[in-house]
């Protein structure tokens, strides 16, 4: 896109007079500043509404189901979980990956969005980054519960203990360690940062209104904040910096996290395009959540007019683009294990497509590479109804995904004599089914008692928000 | 001269109104002032004089504080304190450590980043008395404020009461210290 006020446009472009496109308007209907606050704190403010309760409770009630699945498990032994030979990593890795993988829409919405500067980032932000980081506490559930005698967790991290060893830092497992405490720590530590002025808001309408608790609550959390410019500008370059440095980071912990795989010998896993396919896949799958969760919060609220019909473009647009390119992963896998000529990686994906996890293969297929498809299509994306079911068929795609990956390679790797086949207990289905309760009874929590979505940042991409309002655009640079 | 006041704070409406009035700020030579915005102004560094964050370098710092604690806690704990062949595998490569260092790169980032960034802020200050002006609320909303330091060596409250109303300010108050 040219834009003719750019202040360092190359001298090629007085020639060719590009076209100035117009942008399409990030608020609606030129809603005043505080008109969002208002909007956006009325949210907290007002009373709690009554689906509010309904959700949470049901949330609590699914909740109890991982809470019940973990509490059993612990009392027993892992082995109440149904991941034996050959499949020993079963159900808790796919719903581990499935959830990890939710997170990195919300770190791409807030990072690689915020480095190339699309705008409308900015509405859906918050709610992206606060379903990033209860998507990790989901999926660490699963690897901490998994390691068995779930006291001894702490072995995973290098801290000085009475057998003197030390972690084998050879292992992508122990990578992962750090890959995912690395996230889930810069995912708070983000969310965090970027609340602080709205925090500062919210501390001092509650002030006005004469509720103190609450007005020191938010206060805490502000930190003081006063709105300062000269704070202004290092809080500015100090986002700038987190987004920069997210960017590598989700990049690298899908990566890691494919690295589990890639790194072993088993066919079907060890393979180099895995880092950038389960990059694409989990952005894929977190785009699917971002629209599950943001279609109906639009709706509930009325925010029509800050998540527009433009936000949800955009959404459907990425999910379409990283889902074919998801899709042709699945073919590239295909044509590398026949180009390999390697009789054991031609075997696995005959088997996966046709074996006895057929089933799974195409409801991975039908989810993940048709499914966003319809989102070529102007009126697809504008039917927000059909846009929040389709989302729903990406999250059970990605979770399939998984689960062939998992389950397909390691029921058949070399030996026939070692073949068997993987089937989940009712512990298994309980616990991956239960937290789906726990990220909603964290994500309700969220929409209740913290700004859904970044005041600030909204409010400085309105047309208002530009100093040069009515002026030349040239005289400002 | 000695006055008892923190100094005195100005009303604008818009980015705009208060975009001009930092420029003219600024050009009067003032030094301890702030604007109060409820958003970051684009370009109101420059109008104000402010220079360039240097978040940047603390960040730096934090990163290469990160990758050498990565480096090193391998090579300590696998090739020196306790030694432990696995798979036929070195003691120490920079490959295998490659991966967690570079996790911790950006951690210890993250975390230099954010704690310059509250050091350089003076943050957390919640008493402050710029909060006690009963109109603060507003700038946190949809209003913007320049306030100017008793302190600074060019502040009178005539001359710049002056400067403040010719600039374009609204309800020009004396901050309480």
């Amino acid at each position: 896109m040219a834009h003719a006020e750019t202040a360092a446009s190359p001298a090629i472009l007085d020639e060719v007079k590009p076209a100035v496109l117009a942008r399409p308007d990030l608020v609606d209907h030129d809603r005043s500043f505080s008109w969002i606050t208002e909007k956006i704190c009325g949210i907290i403010e007002g009373k709690t509404p009554a689906w509010w309760w309904w959700c949470f409770g049901v949330a609590c009630f699914v909740a109890s189901f991982t809470v019940a699945g973990i509490t059993y498990l612990v009392a027993t032994g892992v082995g109440v979980w149904g991941h034996r030979n050959p499949v020993n990593w079963g159900w808790p890795i796919v719903n581990f990956v499935f959830w990890i993988g939710i997170g990195h829409a919300g770190t791409l919405i807030s990072a690689i969005l915020c480095l190339l500067r699309q705008k409308w980032r900015t509405s859906i932000n918050r709610a992206a980054e606060a379903m990033t980081i209860f998507a990790v506490v989901c999926a660490g559930i699963f690897p901490v519960f998994h390691v068995g005698r779930v006291w001894y967790a702490w072995f995973l991290f290098p801290i000085p203990n009475s057998n003197y060893i030390w972690q084998n830092f050879r292992s992508p497992l122990e990578w992962d360690v750090f890959a995912v405490s690395t996230y889930g720590t810069v995912s708070v530590l983000f969310w965090y940062v970027g609340m602080i002025p709205d925090l500062a808001t919210l501390r001092d309408r509650f002030q006005a209104a004469g509720n103190k608790t609450r007005s020191w609550l938010y206060g805490f959390f502000a930190m003081g904040w006063r709105g300062s410019s000269r704070h202004w500008s290092n809080y500015e370059m100090a986002y700038l910096i987190l987004a920069g440095i997210a960017t590598p980071l989700v990049l690298s912990v899908h990566t890691i996290v494919s690295f589990d795989f890639a790194v072993s010998l088993i066919p079907g896993w060890h393979t180099t395009i895995f880092p950038p396919y389960f990059v694409a896949g989990a952005i894929f799958s977190g785009f699917g959540m971002v629209l599950t969760l943001m279609l109906p919060l639009r709706a509930i609220y009325h925010l029509e007019d800050l998540i527009t019909q433009y936000h949800i473009d955009c959404m459907c647009k990425i999910t379409l683009a990283t889902g074919t390119i998801v899709g042709y992963a699945y073919a590239m896998e295909f044509f590398i294990a026949w180009y390999s000529a390697n009789p054991y990686e031609g075997f696995t994906f005959i088997n996966r497509a046709f074996g006895p996890y057929a089933w799974a293969y195409w409801i991975m297929i039908s989810c993940n590479v048709i499914t966003p498809q319809f989102f070529w299509f102007k009126k697809v994306r504008e039917n927000t109804t059909m846009v929040w079911v389709l989302s729903i068929f990406v999250n059970v795609g990605m979770w399939f995904e998984r689960f062939v990956i998992i389950c397909t390679s390691l029921t058949r790797d070399y030996l026939p004599s070692s073949w068997g086949n993987m089937s989940p207990t009712i512990v298994d289905i309980f616990t991956f089914f239960g937290t789906f309760g726990v990220f909603s009874v964290l994500f309700l929590l969220f929409i209740r008692f913290l700004p859904l979505m970044a005041m600030a940042e909204i409010k400085a991409v309105t047309p208002r928000a530009d100093p040069h309002a009515g002026h030349d655009g040239h005289s400002a640079h | 001269m000695a006055t008892p006041n923190y100094g005195l704070i100005a009303t604008f409406d818009s980015p705009p109104d208060l975009y001009h009035a930092a420029e003219k700020v600024r050009d009067a030579g003032y030094k301890n002032w702030d604007c109060i915005t409820p958003f970051p102004v684009h370009g109101l560094d420059k109008a104000m004089g402010v220079r360039r964050s240097i978040v940047p370098r603390i960040s730096l710092a934090g990163g290469i504080t990160g990758f050498c604690t990565g480096m090193s806690m391998i090579w300590w704990t696998g090739a020196y304190d306790y030694q432990i062949t696995v798979g036929g595998k070195p003691l120490f490569s920079p490959m295998f450590a490659f991966p967690v260092s570079y996790e911790l790169t950006i951690l210890f980032t993250a975390f230099a980043t954010i704690g310059g960034m509250f050091f350089l802020n003076g943050l957390p200050m919640h008493y402050h008395p710029v909060l006690k002006y009963d109109q603060i609320k507003r700038g946190m909303d949809d209003t913007f404020f320049i306030v100017i330091e008793a302190r600074d060596p060019r502040f009178n409250l005539a001359n710049t009461k002056a400067l403040l109303e010719q600039a374009g300010g609204k309800e020009i108050k004396e901050l309480e210290a």
